[in-house]
């Protein structure tokens, strides 16, 4: 099959950017997206040009780091993928295909698809942990836990870091990335002592770093490549709720 | 160069306490005066970070991605192994530390293995503190699989996403530090150089990956949690940026490389479908849980899986090794593949692949059971291949997978450079010839919070309570007018060949000519293609771009030229062992059943490789493995 590719280049983060287009041959269905762009690359590189830059490593849709808009859409056509995870049999013969970086004010672009999302490290510094030093801890079973609850709790922290959630967002929200790390962390019992501080902490550094805001449009979940419910951002505002009430009326120290 | 693996003295259970106990300290008060530079954010380096800044030293943390999170640790799937004893089914540190040793056929350090099934079961104590949320029972208690090598349910797991749980724990850990100013972190920077004062390891050189500038970074020890070499094999189950770097740059400084040959080869993986391929996907091994391996019988039966009837189906793993089955260890399993493949009775387009079939599991216990288990991997399976395992059976080949040899460490975990320490699957510590699954989670986090933290004091007290060196410092400039030199040498070639297309071709030669089996002919001419290729290299790659810039191309060019240089001696170690052993397969060594030969009189050691300047060959030295508690038989899972 062969496709031609409408993709964004840019030099680095102080330059302006354009599309490109490129034509591909010989392609096989069964290639991933990305193997798809190597192709491209090795052409591109023997022709004496600059490759096409795109973040990637895992190539199994668990490490978060590829980030393509596949035709406006965060990692492409199918539900519940990453762009490695992507395959050329998701599209047809002939079509024309718009790459792009994950845009949003939060995501500076770095280089052509490559975006900077160090802001997701500076929330989680702020808040995004159970404060436990090495050799302190109970026995495991010490502390049982309900398998509701566990699994939960792992439905929120599937969540990879990639920022499809804000690139699909119109407002460039991180409230799914934040509610899927508070929402993990505030259901287990481990994690109670710190709630309240955490989820005020990690939602005031969200604002700082310049994420809209919600209005419940949950585009965010529908891009997720881990399909993680807005539920969660339900359940971060309720606990955001109590924990601001909470600072309000806090008993003074004697 | 004399190797010291200063294993304390004393019955093996005490070793690690009365190793702690005459160990020096550094009071609380000067531990902020130390800075420890660490390089590699996954489980091991996460870990050690975390728990060095937390006991107060200062320190400096580096990673080539984006991002901590990002390490390859996060792909692991299975889970991780300890000796709790939770389903009360006989198990126990003792055997813990035999399966391991046993399932590394007899070619670890016993002492170090023992100390690792020891400090297992507060892994998952910490882990489950830090909010891991693992697989629970409806009572709340945690719940346990069973894994290759092993007849009890010690392995531990979230899902098939373990390791990106256990991951994201160490991380969250990580990223307190971070906040509250005690580790500073370096995300985007590669290391591309050790530096080395009075023999001493002293700091490092990286690239920043996004700008290109070259920086110097000053220390008075740096800890090496880079993980493994895989990628030498160019299609591996590891990520594509994991490389050997960072490993390969500090044995060129005086870094023994231990026992290299031994990699594993894993046996469910999904099979190579076509030449563009970048990576292979682990399948994993928790599927033999309830995935029963079989081949036709018949040689090129080409019949679909559900039209051959039962009498004609060899579920060889049984039949060959009935009391593990299908658990049967990493290196028998991918062997016992390889030969009915090899017979001509492989499936698949290629021919090279069996059957992972859940049909019997289906039946037994539903498919919602068994979607409750595995239904991640089963999508991703889907996903790759456009089958559904539910309806029939997966396809599954060997794939490279991880790296047991490594930079060699002694009980400290200190390398032959004095202030450089290893860990993870960096060093070669802890797996012998062959790592038993789940086993690689726990010796990563192992070495980060229980043992460095540990035994980084014996090192640091006895060391001048000086300042760090200063960065313009002779061997700071040397070390970085290397790397310059190199990086501009591959800029400036201006050949027709692309780097990729290289990595492509040297992997085929490895993959050939060291991987699943080996010979001496085979390993004579892989040495001769290698050197060759890497001439061809050397003349006529093409790196395109600056280096002043955000350039992969440039990262990838450095990595392959040092996987070159270890390939070769991947090839060297292998020929230089002269018998089988765990993933070492050495055609001229086996028993008339096919079966390895060990021969533990002769090879008995750790082949650990000193680096004598480029095309000279490397000298070897020999650690004598001494087992005290255990004796050395000849591995059986019949």
């Amino acid at each position: 099959m062969k496709v031609t590719l409408r993709v964004w280049r840019q030099k680095d983060g102080n330059s302006e950017g354009n599309f490109e287009e490129y034509q591909t041959e010989g392609l096989n269905p069964n290639m991933s997206f990305l193997e798809m762009l190597d192709v491209v690359n090795e052409d591109l590189t023997l022709k004496g040009e600059d490759p096409i830059a795109f973040a990637h490593d895992c190539r199994e849709g668990i490490c978060g780091t590829c980030s393509c808009m596949i035709d406006g859409k965060p990692h492409g056509p199918e539900n519940g993928i990453t762009t490695c995870q992507t395959y050329m049999r998701s599209f047809k013969d002939g079509d024309l295909i718009t790459v792009e970086p994950f845009r949003a004010s939060g995501f500076p672009v770095q280089k052509d698809l490559i975006t900077d999302r160090s802001a997701f490290d500076t929330i989680m510094q702020s808040g995004g942990f159970i404060t436990a030093r090495a050799g302190s801890c109970e026995d495991a079973n010490a502390l049982p836990i309900g398998k509701e609850v566990a699994d939960l709790a792992m439905d929120a922290a599937a969540c990879i870091g990639c920022g499809a959630c804000v690139a699909a967002c119109k407002n460039s929200s991180a409230m799914l990335f934040v509610s899927a790390k508070a929402g993990q962390l505030n259901l287990l019992p481990q994690g109670q002592p710190e709630k309240d501080k955490r989820v005020l902490n990690m939602v005031a550094t969200m604002d700082e770093a310049g994420f809209g805001n919600c209005t419940n449009q949950y585009e965010c979940s529908a891009a997720c490549p881990k399909l993680i419910s807005e539920e969660f951002i339900s359940k971060l505002n309720r606990d955001y709720v109590s924990a601001s009430v909470k600072k309000l009326f806090k008993a003074k120290s004697l | 160069m004399i190797l010291d693996s200063k294993i304390p003295s004393g019955p093996l259970e005490k070793k690690w306490n009365n190793h702690i106990m005459d160990g020096k300290l550094v009071n609380p008060a000067n531990k902020r005066k130390y800075e420890v530079i660490v390089v590699g954010t996954g489980l091991a380096g996460a870990s050690a970070a975390a728990t060095l800044a937390e006991l107060g030293y200062s320190v400096n943390a580096f990673t080539f991605h984006d991002s901590p999170r990002r390490a390859h640790s996060i792909a692991a799937q299975g889970g991780i192994n300890a000796a709790k004893n939770y389903q009360n089914d006989g198990d126990s540190v003792y055997r813990l530390f035999y399966d391991t040793v046993k399932g590394g056929d007899f070619r670890s350090r016993e002492s170090n293995v023992y100390r690792l099934a020891e400090v297992s079961a507060n892994i998952i104590d910490q882990c489950v503190a830090l909010g891991v949320p693992f697989a629970r029972e409806y009572g709340g208690l945690l719940a346990n699989r069973s894994f290759g090598g092993a007849q009890v349910s010690r392995t531990f797991y979230a899902r098939g996403q373990t390791g990106q749980q256990l991951l994201l724990g160490a991380y969250s850990g990580l990223s307190r530090q971070i906040g509250l100013g005690t580790v500073r972190m370096n995300a985007n920077h590669e290391m591309l150089e050790l530096v080395t004062i009075d023999g001493h390891a002293r700091g490092i050189i990286t690239r920043n990956v996004t700008t290109g500038a070259i920086e110097r970074h000053s220390a008075h020890a740096v800890v090496l949690a880079t993980g493994g070499y895989g990628n030498v094999f160019y299609l591996s189950t590891n990520a594509m940026n994991c490389n050997v770097t960072a490993a390969w740059r500090a044995h060129r400084k005086g870094a023994a490389f231990a026992n290299p040959c031994y990699t594993q080869i894993h046996p469910t993986c999904i099979p190579v479908s076509g030449d563009y391929q970048s990576k292979l996907t682990l399948m994993s091994e928790s599927l033999r849980n309830d995935g029963r391996i079989w081949a036709p019988k018949k040689k090129g039966d080409r019949r679909p899986a559900d039209q051959i009837p039962e009498d004609e189906r060899d579920y060889y793993l049984e039949r060959k090794y009935p009391s593990f089955g299908n658990l049967a260890p990493r290196d028998i399993s991918s062997r016992a593949a390889k030969e009915a493949c090899d017979e001509g009775r492989g499936v698949g387009e290629t021919g090279l692949g069996v059957y992972l079939d859940f049909k019997d599991a289906i039946d037994r216990l539903g498919e919602n059971a068994i979607r409750e288990r595995y239904g991640n991997l089963f999508d991703i399976y889907h996903e790759i291949t456009g089958e559904s395992a539910y309806k029939q059976p997966m396809r599954i080949y060997p794939a490279v997978h991880y790296t047991m040899g490594g930079l060699w460490v002694d009980y400290n975990l200190m390398s032959s450079i004095p202030g450089c320490f290893v860990i993870g699957e960096a060093n070669f510590s802890d797996h012998g010839a062959n790592r038993l699954g789940a086993s690689a989670l726990m010796q990563g986090l192992a070495d980060g919070y229980f043992v460095l933290p540990y035994t980084i004091p014996h090192y640091l007290a006895d060391i001048p309570r000086d300042p760090a060196p200063p960065t313009d410092h002779p061997e700071f400039a040397k070390a970085e007018e290397e790397v310059v030199n190199r990086t501009k040498a591959l800029l400036d070639n201006n050949g027709k060949q692309t780097v990729r297309s290289f990595h492509k071709r040297l992997g085929k030669i490895i993959w050939d000519k060291c991987g699943m089996s080996r010979s001496k002919s085979g390993l004579e001419e892989g040495i001769r293609l290698i050197s060759e290729l890497r001439q061809e290299f050397e003349e006529d790659v093409r790196v395109p771009g600056a280096a002043d810039t955000l350039n992969q191309s440039l990262e990838l060019a450095g990595r392959v030229a040092d996987f070159f240089e270890l390939g070769e001696l991947m090839c060297r170690d292998a020929l230089a062992r002269e018998e089988s052993c765990g993933g070492h397969f050495r055609e001229e060594h086996q028993y008339p059943d096919g079966e390895a030969m060990r021969n533990d009189e002769d090879y008995g050691h750790v082949s650990a490789w000193e680096w004598k300047g480029k095309n000279q060959e490397p000298e070897l030295h020999k650690e004598k493995l001494e087992y005290e508690a255990v004796k050395m038989v000849t591995r059986s899972y019949k």
